[in-house]
């Protein structure tokens, strides 16, 4: 027998794993929460049927959205996640000892309990005494912050279903009332590969370019992910990713990563044409 | 037969009976079934281009009710509380219109607050029946229109002891009720028809904790429009009367105006509207008002909004306040109601019901989700931070008492010139002049324009309102009427 879990990348492409086992199956209030066991990338995550995490690769996710704004600013004390239920942002987190807060937002309380249960290599450090879980709607949140945090960090899921807030300008408008005056943003921008993934990804852009004087966007690959190449929204309101990137201080930190290192930093700024121009056309 | 009860849609059923059965259709509608209109049938899809189809025999006639339409109606009837009710596919305008028909005949009289909705003028127009205006309460505050007050009607009936009717909103677009009970039990004595325009008032029948609806206090016709916020498909409503009417008579009035082609598909979502809010509603209109009062509540917290509620009740001019209503004042910081709207829909993606002067209102339903409640919490924050400015020199009121020289169908039908705007102080308009939405005339035919009106119909395009009811599309000039020495 052959049990294959199967997510639709597009209409007309479709991207399986095989399943050893299914570990975790549930109806949250928000959504379809279920964890697969699979030889090829062992325990995987998927929420109304997408992957959000496998255990092989989600190294490459989890290093790109925490260590390129550590390197940028090294000074961040006080960081918010949004979305993040796996842990695996948190986890990356609490490797640097000079963060004293992160506060974390999820909506679903069962998304992270899963977690905690069958994949402890994400869900591992948040237990960690500087880590606070609020269990509400991410949106709702940052409407109630001012000038508080020096790093958000928008770990969300797919710009339909629970995570469709925070896509919008309302919410990149809350986050920034929420930042210090050098806080950076950064965020899941989706990718740019298949048509249907290019509109959102654009609108996300031009939103965030017309609240923050720094913007720019970074690139990882990650194979689980539609077309394996996915982008990460950066934002500030003082720190140029490049220009103000501490790759000294960085490396004196002595972290072991598996993906990100200093010469990665700056090269992931440097995105494909079809990319660029796709970012030109927002200007426009 | 068995006898039907609430679980039962017999429009529904017949109809689904039909596409069952696979009649050849040698009749309109001429795209059969969606066939001959590749187009279209591709954008509705084929399941409702199917059953879009010409009342016959097995599906009964809208004019002349025998059997499922019949049925569906009585089901309704009783639903709502009422002695009969008639399905409508033109509206809640013209439920609105076969109400005052029915009751008044060219020169009775017909006692209405003036902030009844442009349908109810221009039935007056058609028919030719006398309005007397009662002055709705305003709050000074808002700058809205209220309710009737009991002490103006009663004034109003011993002015005009030979009125017809009197024509009650319940409730106003922004949630208000009059004290309907006291105005029947006022009108029946002196024997007058009582008719409740309820196009926002759907939920009165089937939530808990509601405003009284208009069957229950005694009202002898109702017009509700199912269509907003009772789920069925636009332009189908519902119209409903007490005992004292005559319901052959009714239909005779429905059916002066009303088309002879009854969409099925309106019709159909009347009948399983009907039966979901019987069955459902409760549930249904607890989770709205949940919604609507979580809102409320995040909204005023924002500081400069005023999300208003239930603490406006005086007893009187607001006698009651629908609570599934989202309704918030805007002025404090330093927008228009109307700005907002714009700012919502343009930069946020957001669509609201209306914005006007003052005030803006958003529509809650069951059918919406926590995160799009908190997306329009969260843009009004943004919007806030983002926009607001000082109020000075902002527009504090809604509403202008009219002078009324003319009746409606005298002033629409008299000979006529075009002024413009600004030189029309004094004359008496010939034509309607409102904002849609909300759709409450500004000036009605037959009433005196003054400079006052003039300012506010500047002021209302200046902020981007859409002015709509004057021959002039551009509403730069206004018909008033020649007067003849």
């Amino acid at each position: 027998m052959e049990l294959w879990f199967t997510e639709q990348h597009t209409k007309d492409v479709n991207f399986s794993i095989r399943v050893e086992k299914q570990l975790y199956s549930s109806q949250s209030d928000f959504q379809k929460i279920d964890i697969f066991d699979t030889k090829e990338f062992g325990k995987i995550l998927t929420l109304d049927g997408y992957i959000m995490v496998t255990e092989k690769d989600e190294f490459i996710y989890h290093d790109m959205i925490t260590h390129v704004p550590m390197a940028t600013n090294p000074n961040i004390k006080k960081v918010l996640v949004i979305g993040a239920g796996d842990g695996g942002t948190i986890r990356e987190l609490t490797r640097y000892s000079t963060i004293e807060q992160i506060d974390m937002v999820e909506i679903d309380p069962m998304v992270v309990s899963a977690c905690q249960e069958y994949i402890p290599q994400t869900a591992c450090k948040l237990t960690d005494e500087r880590v606070h879980i609020y269990y509400e709607d991410g949106l709702k949140f940052v409407r109630t912050k001012n000038n508080e945090y020096d790093l958000v960090i928008v770990d969300s899921t797919d710009p339909f279903g629970p995570g469709e807030g925070l896509f919008t300008k309302e919410f990149y408008g809350n986050c920034y009332n929420a930042l210090t005056e050098d806080g950076i943003l950064v965020n899941q921008h989706e990718s740019t590969f298949y048509d249907e993934y290019v509109a959102t990804m654009q609108r996300a852009h031009k939103r965030i370019k017309e609240l923050f004087p720094v913007v720019g966007v970074y690139q990882a690959h990650i194979p689980t992910y539609p077309s394996g190449h996915w982008l990460f929204g950066f934002a500030s309101k003082k720190y140029d990713p490049i220009k103000d990137f501490h790759a000294d201080q960085w490396n004196q930190l002595g972290l072991i990563t598996k993906y990100y290192n200093t010469d990665l930093h700056v090269g992931a700024f440097a995105v494909p044409n079809y990319v660029k121009e796709l970012l030109e056309d927002v200007k426009q | 037969m068995k006898k039907l009860t609430q679980h039962n849609a017999p429009v529904h059923e017949a109809l689904e009976k039909h596409r069952l059965n696979r009649v050849v259709p040698f009749d309109v509608p001429g795209h059969k079934g969606g066939r001959g209109n590749e187009e279209l049938t591709e954008f509705l899809g084929e399941r409702c281009l199917k059953v879009d189809v010409n009342s016959m025999k097995p599906l009964d006639n809208l004019c002349h009710p025998v059997s499922v339409i019949k049925d569906a109606q009585e089901l309704a009837a009783e639903a709502f509380g009422a002695n009969s009710a008639f399905f409508i596919v033109n509206g809640t305008t013209a439920a609105v219109q076969a109400m005052v028909m029915s009751t008044c005949k060219a020169g009775d009289k017909i006692i209405m607050p003036r902030n009844v909705h442009r349908s109810a003028i221009n039935a007056l127009v058609v028919c030719g029946a006398i309005p007397v205006y009662i002055n709705p309460g305003v709050n000074k505050e808002l700058g809205i229109p209220l309710g009737m007050r009991i002490e103006d009607v009663k004034n109003a009936i011993k002015k005009h002891p030979d009125a017809k009717a009197i024509l009650v909103n319940n409730p106003t677009y922004y949630g208000i009720c009059s004290n309907l009970k006291e105005i029947v039990s006022l009108a029946h004595e002196n024997n007058m028809k009582v008719l409740v325009d309820e196009a926002h008032g759907t939920h009165f029948y089937f939530g808990e904790d509601m405003p009284i609806s208009g069957m229950a206090a005694g009202a002898d016709m109702a017009a509700v429009s199912m269509h907003k916020t009772g789920g069925s498909l636009t332009q189908s409503s519902i119209l409903l009367c007490g005992e004292a009417m005559n319901e052959d008579y009714v239909r005779q009035v429905i059916n002066l105006t009303q088309t002879t082609s009854g969409s099925y598909l309106l019709l159909t979502s009347l009948d399983i509207t009907r039966k979901n809010l019987y069955l459902n509603g409760k549930e249904i209109f607890r989770k709205t008002v949940e919604f609507a009062e979580y809102a409320r509540a995040e909204i005023n917290k924002l500081g400069g909004y005023y999300a208003f509620s239930s603490e406006l009740i005086d007893n009187d001019a607001v006698f009651d306040f629908d609570k599934t209503k989202l309704s918030i004042h805007t002025r404090d910081i330093g927008l228009a109601g109307i700005e907002v709207y714009d700012i919502l829909r343009d930069e946020y993606g957001i669509q609201i019901e209306f914005g006007d002067i003052g005030n803006v209102l958003a529509i809650i339903s069951a059918g919406d989700r926590a995160f799009e409640i908190e997306r329009l919490i969260g843009s009004l924050s943004e919007i806030k931070r983002l926009y607001s400015k000082d109020k000075a020199g902002m527009f504090d009121h809604e509403y202008i008492n009219p002078e009324v020289v003319l009746t409606p169908q005298k002033a629409f039908y008299s000979e006529q010139k075009s002024l413009l705007l600004e030189d029309s102080v004094d004359q008496i308009c010939g034509e309607f002049v409102m904002c849609y939405p909300p759709g409450i005339p500004i000036l009605a035919p037959g009433e005196r324009i003054t400079e006052d009106i003039i300012n506010y119909i500047k002021y209302a395009k200046d902020k981007g309102c859409f002015l709509t009811g004057t021959q002039d599309m551009n509403v730069e000039h206004i018909n008033v009427v020649v007067e003849v020495e």
